[in-house]
């Protein structure tokens, strides 16, 4: 425990304290909310500069190093471009959905930050049940998604919506099967408990994140896969696919609108993206003792950076897929492995008893291949068997 | 199918990203305005006329025969004949345009002008720095007319070349000229 851990905490306490008594409670949400908004802003902003120029330097070039000291002022150029645009409805869209649309998407989202704990004591509501209102929360954005595709009166929107739903909802099966072992491994809902039921060391070194354990890591993995999906992310982007459909749902949407989309888009992926650390990664525990001087938010930027970094990396890397692999990599693929997830970490749980000689080593052997040999089985079979040979049956 | 081809492919984006920090051969963009790569030799952008000499006006070597404007697809060449003759490279009187005029904003720089010309006088130019702020993209004879020095230097094979071919052809001239009786006066 330091004295930089409760900095936010003590901080709004004492600028709450300075509200008469009777407005305290609603001050302190206010400050909350803004502090939430001010941090994600920007961390948006940072994102967008420091991922173009990532992907820049994974595909041999510069990337944006124009505005200001290394490139850093262009989110500030891009907003201004985005507020000083036209913004333009279409003549046969239905205008108040059109409308409605961006802010359908990023209110939600905004929500979904209110129970992530972001370090100790660090959440702005405790919910009991924090993260069945986060998916909750969390799919929401497939409304909106269709209310712009829809109100755009436009086949390229319609189609992309249509893409987008159909993704989003297949995606959000694995994501939350990824998610439950979790929960059943710490017997709660509540955020703030999953990551108390993270703590400690096992050894007297390893931290007890799930994400040591072989359901942790396959349900990392398959989580990490379907919040890509869920968040349009690249490989998973094809709702806006630019070579067959312009961009999708966004192909009416112009000016701040179009921002606001973009923005809701990027606070869905840190969202999901602070869920996976909390999940997973031990929220904002640190990763060995000795370490436990940085404050705990500290811990929690660090790791959720590194997981944004994993997202933009796979962006650089990997092509997009077509919408008939997509789906069936979910439904053929991830769904079935979290099934067996949820076997496996039963396993794991109930094995915990064992007391015999050997039973950790057993036990981690035991889970590591209920999940091994479904994931090669799975991965050669899922997308049927490779053909060898093509055939023609007109061009021969 | 296990995902062994994703994995390589992020350790290639890998290599890539953390090689781009100290490894030229992974960063391999040039930045524009600052630095720029020497073109090459045979890159072509637009047309010019090679001249001989100091003068433009009197090494021109274009005789105005308009193969080139008839050859052009896009038809951006202009010629105007010239009522006054001079003397070309071997002493031979031809005739010289009085408006050669190329509309940059029509020419599409195939090159078919530099191919056809019997006269090595229309060549393609190296500059692509041609952005202005003035809406005049239509270049006169003035403006067209490149030494020969110019051509040299930006194309050293080829003007070696034609240069060689055209002294070959003068000495010829030279010969032909020696050997031939002299004209006596009567």
């Amino acid at each position: 425990m330091n004295a930089l851990d409760p900095i936010f905490i003590s901080t709004l306490h004492w600028l709450a304290g300075l509200a008469p008594a009777s407005v305290r409670p609603l001050v302190s949400m206010l400050l909350v909310i803004a502090g939430l908004m001010a941090v994600f802003g920007s961390c948006f902003a940072l994102t967008t500069i420091l991922e173009r120029k990532t992907l820049g330097r994974m595909q041999n070039r510069f990337g944006p190093n124009r505005v200001g000291p290394f490139g850093l002022f262009q989110p500030l150029a891009d907003g201004i471009k985005m507020l000083i645009k036209e913004d333009i409805v279409p003549f046969s869209a239905d205008k108040t959905l059109h409308f409605l649309a961006p802010l359908a998407l990023t209110v939600p989202v905004w929500l979904a930050f209110s129970v992530l704990p972001f370090g100790r004591n660090m959440s702005a509501i405790e919910l009991d049940a924090g993260i069945l209102f986060f998916f909750a929360i969390g799919s929401a954005s497939e409304l909106a998604v269709f209310m712009a595709g829809w109100s755009s009166q436009n086949k390229y929107s319609l189609v992309g919506a249509m893409r987008a739903i159909a993704q989003m909802i297949s995606y959000e099966v694995p994501l939350v099967l990824a998610s439950v072992p979790v929960l059943m491994a710490a017997a709660s809902l509540s955020l703030p408990d999953i990551v108390q039921a993270q703590s400690g060391f096992a050894l007297g070194w390893v931290p007890r994140w799930n994400v040591f354990t072989p359901w942790g890591l396959a349900g990392f993995a398959l989580f990490m896969i379907a919040a890509a999906a869920e968040s349009n992310r690249c490989p998973f982007d094809l709702p806006e696919g630019e070579s067959e459909l312009i961009a999708g749902f966004l192909t009416e949407y112009s000016g701040f609108k179009y921002a606001l989309f973009f923005l809701g888009e990027y606070l869905g992926l840190f969202a999901v993206t602070g869920l996976a650390v909390t999940l997973f990664l031990g929220g904002w525990q640190a990763p060995a003792r000795w370490l436990e001087w940085f404050p705990s938010w500290g811990w929690f930027a660090a790791k959720f950076s590194a997981l944004i970094f994993l997202f933009i990396w796979a962006r650089a890397t990997l092509p997009r897929l077509r919408l008939d692999q997509l789906l069936n990599f979910a439904w053929k693929f991830l769904v079935p492995l979290a099934l067996i997830n949820l076997l496996a970490a039963a396993v794991w749980l109930k094995s915990g008893v064992w007391r015999f000689p050997a039973a950790a080593e057993i036990r981690w052997l035991l889970c590591a291949g209920l999940l091994a040999v479904p994931y090669v089985w799975l991965a050669r079979n899922w997308n049927g068997v490779a053909p060898t040979q093509r055939h023609y049956n007109y061009a021969e | 199918m296990l995902g062994r081809g994703i994995l390589r492919g992020l350790i290639e984006t890998w290599r890539n990203f953390q090689g781009s920090y100290y490894d030229p051969a992974r960063l391999t963009t040039v930045q524009y305005p600052e630095q720029k790569l020497p073109p090459q030799e045979n890159a072509r952008t637009f047309p010019f006329l090679v001249y001989d000499g100091e003068d433009f006006l009197a090494g021109m070597r274009c005789t105005a025969c308009s193969i080139c404007a008839q050859e052009c697809p896009a038809h951006c060449i202009k010629i105007v004949k010239d009522t006054a003759k001079k003397p070309d490279y071997l002493g031979k009187m031809q005739f010289q345009p009085q408006v050669f005029n190329i509309d940059m904003a029509v020419c599409m720089e195939c090159g078919i002008c530099a191919e056809v010309c019997p006269f090595d006088s229309i060549k393609m130019d190296h500059v692509f720095e041609l952005s202005s702020s003035d809406r005049l993209m239509v270049l006169q004879k003035a403006d067209l007319a490149k030494s020969n020095d110019y051509f040299r230097q930006i194309h050293p094979a080829e003007a070696a070349a034609v240069d060689a071919a055209r002294a070959g052809e003068q000495r010829k001239a030279q010969a032909k000229k020696d050997a031939s009786p002299v004209p006596v006066a009567s």
